[in-house]
């Protein structure tokens, strides 16, 4: 586990989804997509009906976030992460596909585990209720599909030095197993 | 005999909604920055100062703190002796929240439980109306994220379980929602009274500023015993591990039914947002 923030590029590299480990504090620079509940089912209606999706997942970082409006002056408006649980239904069709990471917080599922173990994928926990601190981070904001559904449309951002900690690594390491284990008493 | 008009009612609302949703109270900082004193994992403890450092920056920028400004929790005292004149006071409320989430730049979050088609403009609120005596007129908003709200529950209790039962099911209802609800937690128990009752004594107990200890020492050497609980589980702050996952546990009674033993465990983020006033 190291203290010192590791500066990573979105979209990521192969080598660099490898070598993250849970407990890594890493600052995240690049372009990632956003996507949250009604998004995550639009896109598995799709692709489960062979249909294309109107942007792609290959190789992305996706951010679980349903930000507020933009205001004046300001590229987006609070931008923390929402919880991930949720879509942990639809997250194993996604990295099979090609999705390299995600971004939200609390524990996945064995499903999602094992599909990022299966494919290489990284589950960064970003820090919950924090959506001013991030919405710093983010330079650009544009949605790129499907706008009607408002703070769950999906976005395409432009970030610099996100703060993120690794949670769960291509190995299946996990710290929300293993941190409370380490400070239970 | 005291006249309150409703346009009055409408804009206390509406200024709520963008204090409560950008202003985290001095007594959250205080209890925040306690807990970054005695945090012993290194990740909590930069959990912490961010969560700090994000109060400060929404404050001064006037963005919200979380991207989830909730559902729209209002209470209303009511004293008996008010004149309500003007408008439907429900519509005054909800036209105070529309107003207030539009000119606020906040999220608009409520929809439809079976289309699943999002209003556009936060509302309705969930309005909670209390009379109480002479010519008091208050307002509080507590805007609810829903992250953890989802990790709420009512359990109804047979006596058997006693309270040792409500103790457990308590401790566990955190431990089992790990980071999820973004830890360090307040815990809400509402003890006693109907179903609906103790859910709604639990939401009230979240209002009680934190630092300040329950009036009744039974209720306040249970809250001790409970947090203790809570922060040995090793959950940490957004669950990632340490010794911070749960603030406070403020607990709200009320007598109940010879055949049951109602609980119910209201969980609140750390950013516990609420703002009130006086008409």
């Amino acid at each position: 586990m190291s203290a010192q923030p590791r500066k990573i590029f979105a979209p990521l590299d192969s080598i660099v989804v490898n070598s993250l480990r849970a407990g890594d504090v890493a600052l995240l620079s690049g372009i990632i997509i956003t996507g949250r509940d009604a998004a995550h089912k639009r896109m598995v209606d799709l692709i489960e009906a062979g249909e294309p999706l109107p942007f792609q997942i290959e190789g992305e970082v996706i951010y679980y976030v349903g930000p507020t409006p933009a205001p004046p002056g300001r590229p987006i408006g609070a931008a923390g992460p929402t919880t991930s649980y949720r879509m942990d239904h639809y997250a194993p069709l996604l990295i099979e596909k090609g999705l390299k990471g995600m971004i939200g917080k609390g524990q996945r599922s064995k499903e999602v585990k094992s599909a990022m173990m299966k494919w290489g994928a990284v589950y960064f926990a970003a820090i919950g209720g924090t959506g001013a601190l991030m919405s710093r981070c983010v330079k650009e904001a544009e949605v790129i599909a499907w706008e009607e559904l408002g703070p769950e449309a999906v976005r395409r951002l432009v970030v610099e030095n996100m703060p993120l900690i690794v949670a769960t690594d291509v190995l299946g390491n996990d710290l929300y197993s293993t941190g409370p284990a380490q400070y239970r008493t | 005999m005291k006249t309150i008009f409703t346009d009055d009612i409408t804009s206390a609302v509406r200024n709520l909604c963008i204090q409560a949703c950008t202003v985290l109270g001095n007594d959250v900082i205080q209890q925040l920055n306690f807990a970054l004193e005695t945090e012993e994992s290194s990740i909590g403890r930069m959990v912490l100062e961010k969560v700090i450092q994000n109060a400060e920056i929404a404050a001064t920028e006037r963005i919200p703190l979380c991207q989830d400004t909730g559902m729209a929790v209002v209470f209303l005292e009511i004293g008996q002796d008010c004149h309500i004149e003007g408008d439907l006071l429900s519509n005054a409320v909800n036209e105070g929240v529309r107003q207030g989430y539009k000119d606020g730049f906040l999220r608009k979050s409520t929809l439809d439980p079976i289309t699943r088609v999002n209003f556009g403009d936060n509302t309705p609120a969930v309005i909670h109306t209390e009379i109480v005596a002479g010519e008091k007129f208050k307002i509080t908003l507590a805007p609810k994220g829903f992250g953890s709200e989802n990790m709420s529950r009512v359990m109804m209790f047979p006596p058997s379980a006693g309270i040792e039962g409500a103790k457990d099911f308590i401790v566990q209802r955190v431990l089992e929602s790990g980071g999820n609800p973004c830890p360090p937690v307040v815990v809400g128990v509402g003890l006693g009274g109907t179903f609906e009752k103790s859910a709604l004594i639990a939401k009230k107990a979240l209002l009680r500023p934190l630092g300040l200890q329950n009036p009744d020492p039974v209720l306040a050497s249970l809250e001790a015993e409970l947090l203790g609980r809570i922060n040995s589980s090793g959950i940490g702050p957004m669950g990632l591990g340490g010794k911070t996952t749960a603030l406070a546990v403020h607990i709200n009674s009320y007598p109940t039914h010879i055949a049951s033993l109602p609980v119910a465990v209201n969980i609140q983020c750390h950013s516990c947002r609420h703002a009130e006033v006086e008409l």
